[in-house]
């Protein structure tokens, strides 16, 4: 290259020690930081599941019956894995692929179609409904319902003249907003055991969740979280934002579309699985970003999805051995990420 | 080469681009100018496959921008656009390591590395280069966007308005790296600049916009008079002999 490229002062700077690589943890401090980070949420989702399966068991630890009680809170554990992963994946691919970092899937209607759909069953077919909404082929049915009304939102939303997410998440509150007054009207007209029995229901609770649905939820999971993974450096690039992503030669809406679609796959079968867990993915989101502290996803994925399950785990934990309260673990949680949701906003002063 | 043929854009209504019909030469710097609303971004993001047009079509260096596939054409053409918010906390390196993605797909060779090296030192941020975006003042994170798009090695760089918010230090050092990619890297730039005076001194060609249309076009010295200034510009504008070349006097 010409001299005139090297201004003076670059000129004279002192030759490099370590080679410059771009790499998504730039300095030796933040490797180091990351790799503690890793270290101590494995070291903690590994000590809140064995405290899961070994606190207060009143065997010896090792004997055939501890493990047959283990065995039985086993179930459990492994559904806060499953909805850790959903919860984690699908959070932080749907910041990426929507471009912001406050908005979770939350927002566009789930939960309120969850609870519309289980408020349904109760109203219309009385407290025999609510068994109704049980089995493997009503799990399917309302994993089919979910994926489906969010999909033709956002085919019909991206394809058309308002092809902005800014519409699409107002439509989502709107008809989040929409099934849960619907949702509350229905329950007016409950008589106090019906809505007791639904309550019992809506309140996110893995000890509710039924065992049978695992051995589909897991498969589809894996599926979609791997598709996710698979595209990590993909969506690197969608966080960068439409004009970006065109630009470096990917085809932004077939990338958001195909997010989409699998966030809303994972969200699905998370909340038919345990129910509403509203702030959960905004608290691991947003937890994982500080402390992974790098935009790259295949980083970012890990240790939010560790983070939710030592969330889950821990709050179950506490509820379970300290409050005696095991059924509403997303009251903590709520409690928890709605707090980080205010400080979060307050401290950065805009969305 | 960029060939615009009845390039088209109709917004609903009375705004519309074109039919535009022109050609932007390889090597050097082509500047659009024009009044507000003229269309040059417009025309710009068009090139750039940023926005899709109703008639007409785009090549650049003979490859069609609609059918072309749009990874093929991240190798052949970069657009930068005004606005770039980035949710992302990115290093300065990190950002221009992005450049690289239409080659390497995110996964950086010996040989990406030093593409991203030589990219941020000629745009003089070798000092910043493990800053974070949001540590830079305007200029230094305008330079870093255009180091990235640099990165990418294409024969084509669009930039829409770089010197936007920058003072008269920066802007000037901003056009002298342009230039210096122009010539030395050879590169094909075209951008979209509101001082006629930066386009007259630093661009090879201009083209004047108006009203979604291309009205003039050519070296400086034809297009810098009084009366092709007056006409495109619709304000009364004097040419005079400055020290470095022809100044327009709007005030």
């Amino acid at each position: 290259m010409p001299e005139t490229m090297a201004p003076p002062h670059t000129a004279a700077a002192p030759a490099r020690t370590t080679p410059r690589r771009s790499g998504a943890l730039p300095t030796a401090r933040s490797r180091r930081r990351y790799r503690f980070v890793l270290a101590a949420l494995v070291v903690l989702a590994v000590g809140f599941g064995w405290g899961l399966l070994a606190w207060d068991n009143p065997m010896p630890p090792g004997t055939p019956g501890f493990w047959r009680i283990a065995e039985l809170r086993g179930t459990s554990v492994v559904v806060m894995l499953v909805v850790a992963f959903c919860q984690a994946m699908a959070t932080v691919s749907f910041q990426t692929v929507t471009n912001n970092r406050i908005i979770t899937p939350s927002i566009m209607g789930f939960e309120s179609l969850y609870v519309a759909v289980q408020t349904a069953a109760v109203f219309f077919l009385g407290a025999a409904g609510v068994t109704a909404v049980q089995g493997i082929p009503q799990f399917i049915l309302q994993v089919l319902i979910m994926v489906g009304l969010s999909v033709a939102l956002y085919g019909w939303l991206l394809s058309g003249r308002y092809g902005n997410l800014q519409v699409m998440l107002l439509i989502g509150i709107i008809i989040g907003g929409g099934l849960g007054s619907v949702s509350t009207f229905m329950q007016r007209l409950l008589s106090p055991s019906e809505f007791d029995i639904l309550t019992a229901r809506l309140f996110g609770s893995v000890s509710n969740a039924d065992a049978s649905y695992l051995p589909i939820a897991i498969p589809v999971c894996a599926a979609a979280g791997g598709l996710l993974w698979a595209h990590s450096r993909r969506l690197d690039v969608v966080a960068l934002g439409r004009d970006t992503t065109v630009n470096l030669g990917l085809n932004h809406r077939a990338e958001v579309m195909r997010g989409l679609f699998l966030v809303s796959l994972l969200m699905a079968v998370s909340t038919a699985l345990v129910g509403p867990m509203t702030f959960l993915g905004f608290l691991v989101a947003t937890l994982a970003y500080q402390l992974a502290d790098t935009h790259d996803h295949r980083l970012v994925f890990p240790v939010a999805v560790l983070i939710g399950f030592v969330v889950l785990a821990g709050s179950y934990f506490i509820m379970k051995n300290v409050f005696y309260a095991q059924g509403v673990v997303s009251i903590i949680i709520e409690v928890a990420g709605g707090s980080l949701f205010l400080y979060f906003i307050l401290r950065k002063g805009r969305l | 080469m960029i060939t615009l043929n009845e390039v088209g854009k109709s917004y609903g209504g009375d705004v519309e681009i074109g039919p535009v019909s022109f050609e932007i030469p390889t090597g050097g710097i082509t500047a659009l100018v024009g009044p507000n609303g003229a269309g040059k971004s417009t025309l710009l993001t068009m090139i750039g496959r940023l926005l899709g047009l109703d008639t007409g079509a785009i090549e650049v260096a003979g490859y069609d921008v609609a059918s072309t596939s749009s990874k093929d054409l991240a190798k052949i053409v970069s657009i930068l656009r005004q606005e770039n918010h980035f949710t992302a906390r990115l290093t300065v390196r990190q950002l221009v390591g992005f450049g690289r993605f239409p080659h390497s797909k995110g996964r950086l060779t010996t040989v990406d590395e030093e593409v991203i090296s030589r990219s941020i030192d000629f745009l003089n941020l070798g000092d910043l280069e493990g800053r974070y975006l949001d540590q830079l003042s305007g200029g230094q994170r305008q330079r870093a966007y255009v180091a990235m798009v640099l990165a990418q090695d294409t024969g084509h760089v669009l930039l829409d308005e770089p010197l936007n918010n920058l003072d008269m230090r920066h802007s000037v050092q901003m056009m002298q790296h342009l230039r210096r990619a122009a010539e030395d890297l050879g590169r094909t730039i075209v951008v979209v600049i509101h001082d006629i005076n930066f386009a007259a001194h630093y661009a090879d060609h201009i083209c004047a916009v108006k009203d979604g249309k291309v009205v003039e076009f050519g070296t400086p010295g034809q297009i810098m008079t009084d009366a092709v200034l007056t006409r495109v510009f619709e304000t009364p504008v004097q040419v005079i002999q400055g020290p470095q070349g022809p100044l327009a006097v709007y005030y």
